[in-house]
């Protein structure tokens, strides 16, 4: 077990490695300026930012000093703020923005695999009929929409009830957090949902069910120890790579209620061509990425005992 | 395998149900608990105080929004308006501007303004907010960073009225040799390149801000980059910045006119370009006051029988064309066929749907002052009657004189705000139309937008110019040649010699004689195809009172504004 | 009996013969796909879905040739109209300046509120004049509209023009004017600027009506001649409304489709097909061929979508302005498959511990043919479910990049887009918003439909059981 962990540990720090290399050569391939020449109009300044953004080297010297600071964690300056470091632009959004996710994966993994379970049960009933009614609304409205129309639901629950039940937009408490977080946790709730259900019905017609029903084993074990657990195998699998989906794309939330996130701040760093934020950020979503993928599998190997861990 | 019916009776699904309420219970059990461990996380670090409501009496704070957030409070380097609005309340300069536009003393008890320099008396009990008197180094400190090429500030220009300004921007001199000292600490002296007649409405500029240096300096490089970045002399200082979220100036209790500002908390809780959040947000008694409104949302306000009203923010908006040799848009018959074919009466009207818009006529806008009433009296512009017919034909003499059979597309930059995607999408279509022209619109955010025009990367721009400082010149020397805001380096050494009559000389009547000249060649020349003046429509709870919104200096003021029960 | 006679003897024994088939074919042999058909086939809703996606294909495909309407035509007049019945115009003069109405003498006596209020002319969506009489005390006057009833809370409404001149008594509107009930307030000022509290109001209906010369140039007309003053004419009929430029609605959604669909679809199938391989590689081979497989599947995720997105358009050589649909689609492919990869992969792992697989490779069986005949066909519903839902997805991606500028440009629309566009007035003219969503959807729901229909009948594990 111990020997695993290490293993996947030395393996992710190569794959943020990796990440980290090709986005600076990405980077460096993208023709654009960024000290865009002509408000410069003189050499000197422009040899000034040069030299502080260190572009006037080679770029073989760059890309060590560059993975240099990434290893001690400095991710350099923000081009396009020139006195705000990286460093703490990650630093105060991107709690946001996991806070946001964490809540939107809960949701979703809690819903879905009830959900799941349950239209999986009552298949082709009544409860099944509206649960898949309702699962295709939420895959097929686009996110945007959401948001907008549960704002607006909002606005107006709160003018029918004369006081304000829940805030319409920022952020800072707990309230602030509810709907923003199911909004965004709404299209994967749905798909963890169908993913679920189509899971449940396979197993549910599997031969060891079959088996341990015969066997007189007690209902509530077959369910829980047998149907769900194995059920819930897919689920799982892609819970590592929607975590970060979350993460990075509450974008359109973050913009309709108002909430300082990284999305945000990214999308606009990347129209700018604002560099060190860019390979700063995805640097560290890389690495949290890679982090999360790990934590998954180790979970994986516990639930799935058919799987060994070489 | 169990069929629909059986599932009641089997007790497998029966389990099943009772398994599948007990997980969802403790699931929601454990969301609640989930959500409460990080609610309390986030309320150490986010903008808890976001739950107050728009005005609180008992704080004395009011609850507003702002569209964008200020990219750079530095003010030897910031440019957008936003960054202006905030330093306006937590910087105060030697002059400032009041409710009506006009100046009034700022840190300057009293000033004289010769033909060779100005001199300016520092009223005694200027505080910077750690307690230290505000004194004449800190102006000469600021004065010389912006003028400093290291800095690379795009509003070094304004600093060129002041001896040797512009010979150290260009990098003939040290910053040291700009021709400002202290001659005590509560007196500064000031020596001009030119004869200049407008010398006190640029201090009231935001580059002419002071900055302390040893404070600066301690920074190492953060200057101005998070709330204790900043040291404050003016009517409020920042005490909370959240980046992207929020920003709360509290009354700053070392301004030395305290006694006039009424609001304890000017708290901007919400900083978003959605007008309908923040429209729902006002709705909800979340934020006292929505501006810059845009056409489409009006009809939700009138729905809320809400009183909207407008007001001028002294921007116009045009499309601006680069004249760099070689291209087509240099070329002086396709710019008139573009001017002839321009209908900005169909724009404003029917597309833009705000009736704040007003038609553009010229560069100077309606309301600027002339010598004894409205400019736009004294000086009209010379009309441009839309006609198609004779656009088409420059159309072809255009072709002719560059040699081409067909044009090129051409790459229109524009913002993506809500107006300017209407703008460019109706030109667009408007030309493609009538004069057979292929536009590709290249629609950037804010910030990248003016990078692509400052770096001439645009066939024509759709550009907002406001004034800087109270004076006509602030339109009139757009065009000049040297001016870095000249994106389209449009170069005519007659409009440059205007410009410079209109720098030098002090004869009002000279003066105005030079702009209306400029406005004639801007227009006959074709140099840019006229658009609209902007004025926000915006919706304010009426127990606030007293806030100055005007065309010059901060666009929103809340330094004299209050509250009062009974609207 | 004696013992010899009970002695069984060659004539005891007679050949059985088997007269009948015991196991005889009652119908012809079907083939894996022949049963998938027939019970594909026998799925209500599968069958419902399919015609959808038929329909779709034929609106994308066939639509623009029978509704030959340009999609970025824009119609200035009417902007944001709701879908609705054809109207009626009439045909007036060209627009002249109007002098307005001015009085030499103003009033001494009598009530602060301007009296008389009135039309100077009949209303029409060219122009509303109004004129009012002068009130004593008056410094001016400020002019309202509102679409509602400003009584009993003074709700003006809209300020249209602040007159800072008491003769002038009259006020033109040419402002965004649409053939619906407006309520224009006028308002006594003082010379401080302050409002009297009582206004004049008057209540206006103006009529549709356009001269001909704007009628030709906006092509509401087919060309200049033969209409005079006072005919009336249809201007071009939009049965889906039109958008905030007036373009036509039907037009728009017809050529997004063409758009939204060749994305949305295409994609899904490239990238899900090669998941499929590279994860059954990766799950089938084990040990350390798997490790490397799925740590270079991580790679790929890790990297940030919108920046490589950029990069493709500009190595294709797209510049600001132009439409990127092609680097867009191969810049989904290359980014997205690898959540496709990890779960079939996690199939596999399951799979090929079962009992089949291991006697299926005692018979002899090569990799590929375990791989492709025995464990993919397992894989089939849990893959099915992941194609269907990369269809909204890639839609909802191509949506967001349009956006922001990374996807189609102006005026080429997409459905995504012109969603973004409709949330904006959402409120005031749903319609705008509320087509291409309810087309996102009923596409979504299609491919939905038919994904379950498909997994029922492809998947082997569900065959035979009800």
């Amino acid at each position: 077990m111990l020997a695993f962990i290490l293993k996947r540990l030395v393996q992710g720090v190569i794959t943020v490695w990796f990440i980290a290399t090709a986005t600076f050569i990405a980077m460096h391939a993208v023709p654009g300026d960024p000290l865009r020449g002509e408000r410069l109009a003189n050499e000197r300044i422009r040899a000034n930012l040069q030299a502080r953004y260190g572009l006037d080297r080679p770029i073989l010297e760059q890309y060590t000093i560059y993975i240099g600071s990434m290893v001690r964690g400095d991710f350099g300056i923000s081009f396009t703020q020139q006195n705000r470091r990286v460093n703490d632009i990650i630093r105060e959004h991107f709690p946001v923005s996991a806070t946001l996710g964490i809540l939107a994966i809960a949701v979703a993994t809690f819903g879905g695999v009830l959900w799941g379970a349950l239209t999986a049960v009552y298949r082709n009933r009544l409860p099944d009929i509206v649960i898949m009614f309702l699962v295709i609304i939420g895959i097929s409205v686009p996110s945007f929409v959401v948001a907008a129309l549960s704002q607006l639901i909002l606005v107006s629950a709160n003018s029918l009830f004369g006081r304000s039940l829940l805030p319409v937009a920022g952020w800072g408490t707990v309230w602030h957090m509810l709907v923003p977080a199911l909004v965004l946790g709404l299209s994967t709730t749905a798909y963890l949902t169908r993913l679920m259900r189509s899971s449940m019905l396979e197993i549910t017609s599997a031969d060891f069910v079959r088996t341990a029903r015969a066997k007189g084993l007690p209902p509530t074990r077959i369910f829980l120890k047998h149907q769900l657990r194995n059920a819930i195998l897919p689920v799982i699998t892609v819970l590592g790579p929607q975590i970060a989906l979350i993460t990075t794309g509450g974008f359109v939330v973050e913009l309709v209620f108002s909430i300082p996130g990284l999305g945000r701040y990214f999308v606009d760093a990347v129209q700018q061509l604002d560099y060190t934020v860019i390979m700063g950020t995805t640097v560290f979503y890389g690495a949290f990425l890679v982090s999360m993928v790990i934590i998954v599998d180790i979970v994986y190997g516990f639930v799935d005992p058919r799987v060994s861990l070489e | 395998m169990a069929t629909g019916n059986d599932t009641q009776r089997d007790p497998l699904s029966r389990a099943a149900l009772r398994q599948l309420v007990v997980l969802g219970v403790l699931s929601v059990v454990g969301f609640a608990a989930l959500l409460s461990v990080l609610g309390w996380a986030s309320s150490l670090t986010g903008s808890g105080a976001a739950a107050l409501p728009a005005i609180d009496f008992a704080t004395g704070t009011i609850t507003t929004s702002i569209r964008d957030e200020p990219p750079n409070l530095d003010s030897t380097r910031m440019t957008d308006s936003y960054s202006i609005m905030i330093s306006a309340h937590v910087i105060e300069g030697l002059l400032r501007y009041d409710a009506n536009a006009n100046l009034e003393p700022g840190v300057a008890e009293r000033w004289d303004i010769g033909t060779s320099g100005a001199t300016f008396w520092l009223r005694e009990d200027a505080m910077w907010s750690d307690g230290k008197p505000v004194t004449a180094h800190d102006f000469v400190f600021a004065w010389r960073k912006a003028v400093d090429p290291a800095t690379a500030s795009q509003y070094a220009f304004i600093l060129y009225p002041v001896k040797n300004g512009e010979a150290i921007n260009r990098g003939e001199l040290p910053p040291e040799q700009l021709a400002v000292r202290a001659v005590s600490d509560r007196v500064l002296e000031v020596e001009f390149e030119n004869p200049i007649a407008y010398f006190d409405k640029l201090v009231a500029a935001q580059t002419y801000l002071p900055v302390r240096e040893d404070f600066y300096l301690s920074r190492q490089g953060r200057y101005a980059a998070d709330a204790d970045d900043l040291l404050y002399n003016g009517p409020f200082r920042i005490t909370r910045w959240v980046h992207g979220a929020s920003l709360r100036m509290e009354k700053n209790p070392t301004y030395w006119n305290r006694d006039a500002v009424r609001l304890n908390v000017v708290d901007i809780a919400y900083i978003t370009r959605d007008a309908v959040a923040r429209l729902n947000l006002f709705q909800d008694g979340r934020l006292v006051d929505v501006d810059y409104i845009p056409g489409e949302a009006l009809d939700q306000v009138l729905q809320q029988r809400w009183s909207v009203h407008r007001y001028n923010d002294g921007s116009i908006w045009f499309l601006q064309v680069n004249h760099r040799p070689g291209l087509v848009t240099a070329n002086y018959h396709f710019r008139r066929a573009l001017q002839l074919a321009n209908d900005p009466g169909e724009l404003v009207y029917k597309v833009l749907k705000t009736p704040s818009y007003t038609v553009a006529e010229s560069l100077f806008p309606s309301f600027i002052r002339g010598e004894n009433g409205l400019f736009r009296q004294e000086h009209p512009p010379p009309t441009v009657q839309t006609d198609l017919v004779a656009a088409r034909e420059h159309l072809e003499l255009a072709k002719r004189e560059l040699g081409i059979d067909a044009f090129p597309p051409l790459v229109f930059l524009s913002d993506d705000t809500p107006a300017a995607v209407t703008h460019s999408e109706y030109v667009q279509e408007y030309m493609r139309r009538n004069l057979g022209l292929e536009l590709r619109i290249d629609r950037q955010n804010f910030r990248q937008r003016l990078a692509k025009q400052e770096a001439g990367e645009f066939d024509i721009a759709l550009y907002g110019w406001s004034s800087d400082y109270d004076d006509p010149l602030s339109f009139g020397d757009l065009f000049a040649s040297w001016n870095l805001n000249n994106h389209g380096r449009y170069n005519n050494p007659a409009l440059d010699a205007q410009v410079r009559i209109a720098q030098q000389s002090l004869d009002t009547h000279v003066r105005f004689a030079a702009f209306a000249e400029i406005q004639r060649i801007l227009i006959e020349d074709a140099v840019i195809i006229m658009g609209y003046e902007r004025g926000v429509m915006y919706v304010e709870d009426p127990r606030l009172k007293g806030v100055a919104r005007r065309a010059q200096g901060a666009s929103t003021d809340y330094t004299r504004a209050y509250i009062t029960p009974d609207p | 009996m004696s013992a010899a006679e009970l002695q069984p003897t060659a004539a005891d024994f007679t050949k059985v013969v088997v007269a009948r088939e015991t196991h005889a074919l009652s119908r012809p042999s079907l083939s894996y796909w022949q049963d998938a058909w027939r019970c594909l086939r026998r799925n209500g809703r599968a069958v419902f879905s399919l015609w959808m996606v038929i329909a779709l294909g034929l609106f994308t495909v066939a639509g623009p040739w029978l509704w030959r309407v340009d999609p970025a035509a824009q119609d200035v007049g009417r902007i944001s109209q709701a879908p609705g019945l054809p109207a009626v115009a009439r045909v007036i003069a060209p627009y002249v300046a109007w002098p307005g109405v001015t009085v030499a003498e103003l009033p001494t006596a009598g009530s602060a509120v301007p009296s008389g209020l009135r039309l100077a002319e009949p209303a029409t969506t060219q122009a509303v004049r109004i004129a009012w009489d002068a009130a004593p005390g008056a410094a001016g006057y400020h002019v309202y509209r509102n679409l509602y009833d400003p009584a009993p809370d003074r709700a003006l409404g809209l300020p249209l023009a602040e007159i800072f001149d008491p003769h002038r008594v009259s006020f033109e509107d040419r402002f965004d004017l649409d053939p619906v009930l407006y309520w224009y307030s006028v308002v006594a000022v003082d010379r401080d600027g302050v409002e009297t509290e009582d206004y004049a109001v008057l209540v206006v209906e103006p009529l549709l009506a356009i001269s001909a010369d704007e009628a030709t140039a906006r092509g509401w007309l087919a060309d200049g001649g033969g209409v005079n003053v006072g005919d009336s004419i249809t201007p071009p009929y939009h049965p889906f409304g039109t958008d905030y430029l007036g373009r036509d609605m039907l037009a728009r959604l017809m050529h997004g489709a063409r758009v939204s669909l060749f994305i949305g679809v295409v994609a899904p199938l490239l990238f899900v097909f090669f998941g499929i391989v590279y994860g059954s590689t990766a799950g089938f081979a084990g040990g350390r061929v798997d490790q490397v497989l799925m740590r270079c599947a991580d790679f790929v995720v890790a990297l940030p979508f919108l920046l490589f997105m950029i990069l493709f358009k500009i190595a294709f050589g797209i510049g600001p302005g132009e439409s990127g649909v092609m680097p867009m689609l191969v810049a989904l492919v290359l980014l997205s498959w690898p959540s496709t990869a990890r779960l079939v992969r996690g199939q596999i792992l399951q799979i090929r511990n079962e009992g089949y697989v291991g006697a299926s490779r005692l018979l002899g069986a090569r990799t590929g043919y375990l791989v492709f005949r025995h464990m993919v066909p397992n894989t089939i519903g849990v893959i099915l479910v992941t194609l269907t839902f990369e269809v909204p997805r890639v839609i909802f991606i191509e949506a967001f990049l349009s956006f922001i500028g990374m996807g189609v440009a102006p005026p080429t629309p997409s459905w995504g887009s012109m969603s973004n566009e409709g949330i904006k007035t959402m409120l005031a003219h749903p319609h705008e918003l509320l087509f291409p969503a309810i087309f996102i959807s009923v596409t979504v729901l299609a491919f939905n439909l038919l994904g379950d229909g498909l997994r029922d009948a492809l998947d082997v594990r569900m065959r035979g059981r009800e």
